[in-house]
């Protein structure tokens, strides 16, 4: 009968809007001459027009609220009669005259309401019939809509305390009474629908019921609303009179939506000292009802509900609602063995928000929901579901929120286990999440042991996760995944080097298991966090009493220099170069010569093997040059040895340009300023002669190749060169040469054959800016300068 | 009200009137008038064959009928009579044996010897303590009237008769047994229900309350109602003739019940025309009543179960008729 088509819906709703209004019109007429006969009979015939059994709920709904709206004039019509003396025991006899019962109950109701106002009859007495006289219609919709209608017009006239209808000493269980009972009837009403027609229609029928939900929601609302209904009256009637229906009704539509209804009418005081008869319910329910979302609503309406105030937190201890849910979420787990990986955890995720809220001390609870979170999921394999990944993502990302620290989330001993059974994925964004909350908040991890947790918790960013998919990665991604691992290790810090020493040993560890790609991002910051903790025991009071097996600068560069070497295998030689040149800096630091030596010596070989990029050689060889250059802690062999190589390899880089510039760069290994057994000017010449020889070299190429001599840069930063060991004091570097050299530029400027470079120029001019410069102080550098002609 | 006769024109009109309501009418010959005198004289209104509604006297058993008879010849016309009479008639009318009335009741009062009437003339009558045990009933196939009926016997022309029908109805005490009717009633394995009437014996402006409880429901119910039925059943052996009317009509319940539901039944009897049941009257007729629970289902399939009720008129509910 449900399977018309919408025009023929239109069709019928407008026939009985026009029968309606038709008697509607008649009824008026009779009301207007105060013909109490013909009132009754056009009503009753107006009312008629809801017997139809073609609309649908929507439809009818339209019609019934017209019906509505000439119902509250007939209601207006029997108070005015009332008040003419007509006797409104009789008026209630009366309308009950009529042969069909469906306007025999509308107009019952509607006198009843006056009856109940006149207060000739106790309002408990009135409503007791009305609410038993509607058992009449077991039509669903149609007693829907009536018992609709009966709590729209009594709901001002409950026997409420302090309601002028106020009655004898059980007066609220008298208001109560009708109310539930009305309810209970309409639900039955309700879930029947479903069996109602034929089985191919089952969803559209689903719908309409939906529909029609707030009707049998609204008498809860009713409830909410009574006065009276104090603690102890809605725990010891009101709840377990509704549970009584909600569960026997065995309907999932009804069960999901009135549990929820339940949870948002009452008060949030009276659901916390009723937890446990509320929870009782739950495992009851259809195994199809989304209990996951219900009870998530309740524990997200107590969380905020401790969250309102600190004054109701006791309350919570009181009624031990932990210990209370936790038991509720067991149990419908348990009695569910089919319900969805996503409910359970949906489940957990919200009652670990809850002891969050209520119990943020008790990390003890937090760590047993995780625990019953792992059970539930072990054995499960990775989760698949994206919707569970997602909400245990939100259960993992809680206790972060709420602590602003990572330190505290450590302690929870079944977090990583829960994130074992994320994919990789989401493994690698949650803990990402971890390491933004650390850099957030700026949080103080101190031990090796909080951070050998925090690893096997990041571990998603450490290494690739057994089993997973070797998936393409986003570069940009991986980048920045890496870059916060980086930081992180930055950010691991101990004042006591024994302690911090072992934190480096368990990031190490950790770190290794990365694999080529993530060890250039990552060895790095291990390789300065451990040489900032070298050059602390430098300091004066280094390990006064040499105790066995303690930290020591040497143990420390062992371990680097293994670290290093990992990076062979990426290969990341550059890299590795740098870092060599680092710890030797540091040795240096710490006065270890042979250890210093030794990165050396690693630095070397691996410009030697592995840097063949020309590009690459010419920054290494600055870079080792400028490392050994601030070198003094080693001997006169092991110095010479190291610079005649540096030199060495300078003069054999393939550009010329790039061999003049490390040439005359070579000249500072001969001139430490601070140090005087290094200065030997000598060998200092000859490596700015033998750039000065590059430099031409390079010219006369560039002429033979191209047809001009090119730019005179070099022999502009050769001239620079000449000066900074002139100033210095160095007796090889006179003004002569000096001067021989600005001539030579001069001339090379002026040449048909050269390339006007303003750079150059300017670079040129400033320089002998500066000689001028020098030479007006006077004094004894202007004296020094005096003989420098420009 | 009066009435004319017949268009033939009477020679005199009868007019009969009852103590607290006197009319007159004059037409041709003789004016008459039956005054009936009582302290409690009720007016009830009654329907005629014609369909009209009149209003007439209303006794009840034992009670005396008094009153007076004013006769008037009209312009000063002398009437010669053989003599005047009123008679009190209870009859029983069948409509199929028509024109043969059936008189179990019969009082003759001689009010004026033979002679002539030409001016106003009053004769007051009595029947003192009338037994008149059997109510007035209109029923389809059967009539029971009570009149009194003035005759002036003339010689050789027709007499002059008049008639005035009044109601008796006799009103019954409460039953001191009334008990309730509590049925279980069913198809097998289809439906089953059980009905309760709170009472089996009501007054005429009663209420039945009741309850209809399913115990098993496997067919598809759209309707639930209650009838009101009355049969009436006259003559014997084989010319009974047995007549059922439905009264009402009273819809209980709209929708498909399920299992353990219970529906309420409360019908009002006052706006139904019934009468008290009626056994066996005088051999000739019975009425009685029947409810009539009828169930209907998706393929208007009726289900019914009749149960009988007694009627009986209860004084105080006529007291309240005036």
């Amino acid at each position: 009968m449900m399977v018309d088509g919408v025009e023929d819906q239109e069709k019928w709703l407008a026939a009985g809007i026009a029968g309606l209004q038709q008697n509607a019109f008649y009824m008026h007429r009779a009301l207007d001459s105060n013909n109490l006969r013909d009132a009754l009979k056009y009503s009753a015939q107006m009312l008629s027009e809801l017997r139809t059994s073609k609309l649908s709920p929507q439809k009818y709904y339209q019609l019934y609220m017209r019906a509505f709206d000439e119902l509250r004039k007939l209601e207006m019509f029997f108070k005015e009669e009332a008040r003419r003396g007509c006797s409104i025991i009789d008026l209630y006899e009366l309308v009950q005259h009529a042969g069909n019962i469906l306007p025999r109950l509308y107009l019952l109701c509607t006198v009843g309401s006056v009856y109940i106002k006149s207060k000739e009859a106790p309002a408990k007495d009135v409503l007791k019939d009305l609410v038993e006289m509607c058992r009449g219609i077991q039509n669903p919709v149609r007693g829907l809509f009536l018992r609709s209608y009966l709590s729209q017009v009594s709901r001002d006239k409950l026997p409420d305390i302090g309601s002028e209808y106020e009655g004898d000493s059980d007066t609220v269980n008298d208001a109560v009474e009708f109310v539930i009972q009305n309810f209970t009837e309409m639900n039955k009403l309700w879930v029947r629908m479903q069996h109602q027609g034929p089985a191919r229609d089952k969803d559209k029928r689903e719908k309409e019921r939906s529909e029609l939900r707030d009707l049998v929601g609204k008498n809860l609302h009713v409830l909410s609303q009574i006065e009276g209904v104090d603690l102890d009256m809605y725990k010891e009637t009101v709840l377990p009179r509704i549970l009584e229906q909600v569960v026997n009704c065995k309907d999932e539509i009804a069960q999901c939506y009135l549990m929820d209804c339940i949870i948002q009418v009452f008060p949030d005081e009276y659901h916390l000292q009723t937890l446990e008869i509320l929870l009782s319910a739950f495992p009851q329910l259809q195994p199809s009802v989304d209990i996951k979302t219900v009870l998530s609503r309740l524990m997200e309406r107590l969380s905020n509900y401790a969250a309102s105030s600190t004054e109701v937190l006791p309350e919570f201890l009181q009624v031990e609602a932990f210990s209370k849910l936790n038991n509720a979420i067991g149990k419908v787990i348990e009695t569910q063995a089919d319900m969805p990986i996503l409910g359970a955890v949906t489940l957990y995720s919200s009652l670990l928000t809850f002891t969050l809220h209520v119990h943020p001390d008790r990390l003890d609870y937090a760590d047993q929901v995780l625990g019953a979170c792992v059970t539930k999921l072990s054995g499960k394999g990775k989760l698949q579901d994206s919707k569970a990944t997602k909400q245990i993502v939100a259960l993992l990302s809680a206790p972060l929120e709420k602590y602003n620290d990572i330190v505290t989330v450590l302690k929870l001993s079944n977090y990583p286990s829960v994130m074992e059974y994320l994919d990789s994925e989401t493994n690698k964004i949650m803990a990402t999440v971890i390491i933004q909350s650390i850099m957030k908040n700026n949080t103080h991890i101190s031990t090796a042991d909080k951070v050998e947790a925090l690893f096997e918790l990041i571990k998603g960013l450490i290494k690739d996760l057994d089993g997973a998919p070797h998936e393409e990665v986003d570069e940009d991604d991986f980048k920045e995944e890496q870059n916060s691992v980086a930081r992180l290790i930055q950010m691991l810090h101990n004042e006591d080097p024994e302690e911090m020493f072992k934190i480096i040993c368990t990031v190490r560890k950790h770190i290794l298991t990365g694999g080529p790609k993530r060890l250039p991002f990552t060895v790095p910051p291990l390789v300065f966090s451990s040489l900032k903790l070298a050059r602390q025991l430098q300091g004066p009071d280094e390990n006064p009493f040499g105790e066995e097996g303690s930290t020591t600068p040497k143990k420390i560069f062992q371990l680097l220099n293994q670290t290093i070497e990992t990076l062979y295998s990426v290969p990341s030689p550059e890299l590795a170069l740098r870092l060599y040149l680092q710890c030797a800096e540091a040795a240096n630091d710490c006065d270890l010569e042979p250890v210093a030596y030794e990165f050396f010596t690693q630095a070397y070989i691996l410009y030697e093997e592995e840097i063949s990029d020309s590009r690459a050689q010419v920054t290494a060889i600055h870079l080792i040059i400028g490392t050994l250059q601030r070198m003094h802690v080693f001997g006169v062999e092991n110095r010479d040895t190291l610079t005649h190589k540096a030199t060495g390899y300078s003069a054999k880089l393939l550009k010329k340009p790039d061999q003049c510039r490390a040439v005359y760069a070579c000249s500072h290994l001969f001139w430490v300023d601070d140090q005087d057994s290094i200065k030997d000017g000598e060998r200092v010449l000859l490596c700015l002669k033998r750039a000065l020889r590059i430099a031409n070299a390079a010219q006369q190429m560039s002429n033979v190749t191209r047809g001009s001599t090119g730019s005179v840069t070099l022999f502009v930063e050769i001239l620079n060169k000449y000066l900074y060991f002139f100033e210095k004091g160095n007796p090889q570097i006179n003004a002569d040469a000096i001067q021989s050299l600005i001539e030579l530029i001069t001339a090379e400027m002026q040449s048909d054959s050269s390339t006007p470079d303003p750079a150059v120029d300017a670079f040129f001019a400033s320089t002998l800016r500066y000689i001028q410069f020098q030479k007006q102080k006077g004094g004894a550098v202007g004296e020094k300068y005096e003989p420098i002609k420009v | 009200m009066n009435y004319l006769i017949g268009a033939f024109k009477p020679p005199c009109q009868i007019s009969i009137a009852f103590a607290g309501e006197r009319t007159r009418k004059q037409i041709i010959e003789v004016l008459f008038c039956i005054v009936l005198s009582g302290t409690f004289l009720e007016i009830v209104p009654i329907k005629k064959e014609n369909g009209q509604t009149i209003t007439v006297p209303l006794f009840q058993s034992q009670e005396s009928i008094v009153g007076e008879v004013v006769l008037e010849p009209i312009l000063g016309k002398k009437v010669e009579h053989n003599g005047v009479k009123i008679e009190l008639l209870g009859q029983i009318e069948l409509y199929f044996d028509r024109g043969n009335f059936y008189d179990f009741t019969s009082l003759v009062r001689e009010i004026d010897i033979p002679g002539e009437l030409y001016e106003r003339k009053t004769y007051p009558f009595e029947f003192s303590t009338v037994e008149m045990p059997y109510e007035s009933y209109n029923g389809i196939n059967i009539r029971l009237r009570y009149v009194l009926k003035v005759t002036i016997s003339r010689n050789y022309v027709s007499n002059i008769v008049e008639c005035q029908d009044f109601v008796v109805r006799n009103y019954t005490p409460p039953p001191p047994v009334n008990n309730s009717i509590k049925m279980e009633v069913g198809i097998e394995d289809c439906l089953h229900i059980e009905f309760e009437y709170g009472k089996s014996k009501y007054h005429l402006k009663d209420v039945i309350i009741g309850k209809i409880y399913f115990l098993l429901v496997r067919i598809k119910l759209k309707n639930m109602e209650l009838e009101i039925r009355r049969r009436e059943s006259t003559g014997s052996g084989p010319n009974t003739y047995v007549e059922t009317e439905t009264l009402a009509k009273f819809e209980l319940m709209d929708g498909t019940p399920v299992r353990g539901e219970s529906i309420p039944v409360r019908l009002f009897l006052s706006p139904y025309e019934l009468t008290p049941t009626y056994r066996n009257i005088n051999n000739k007729f019975s009425v009685k009543y029947y409810l009539n629970l009828v169930l209907v289902d998706e393929e208007d399939r009726r289900y019914f179960k009749q149960q009988e009720i007694t009627m009986y008129r209860h004084l105080e509910t006529s007291l309240s008729l005036e």
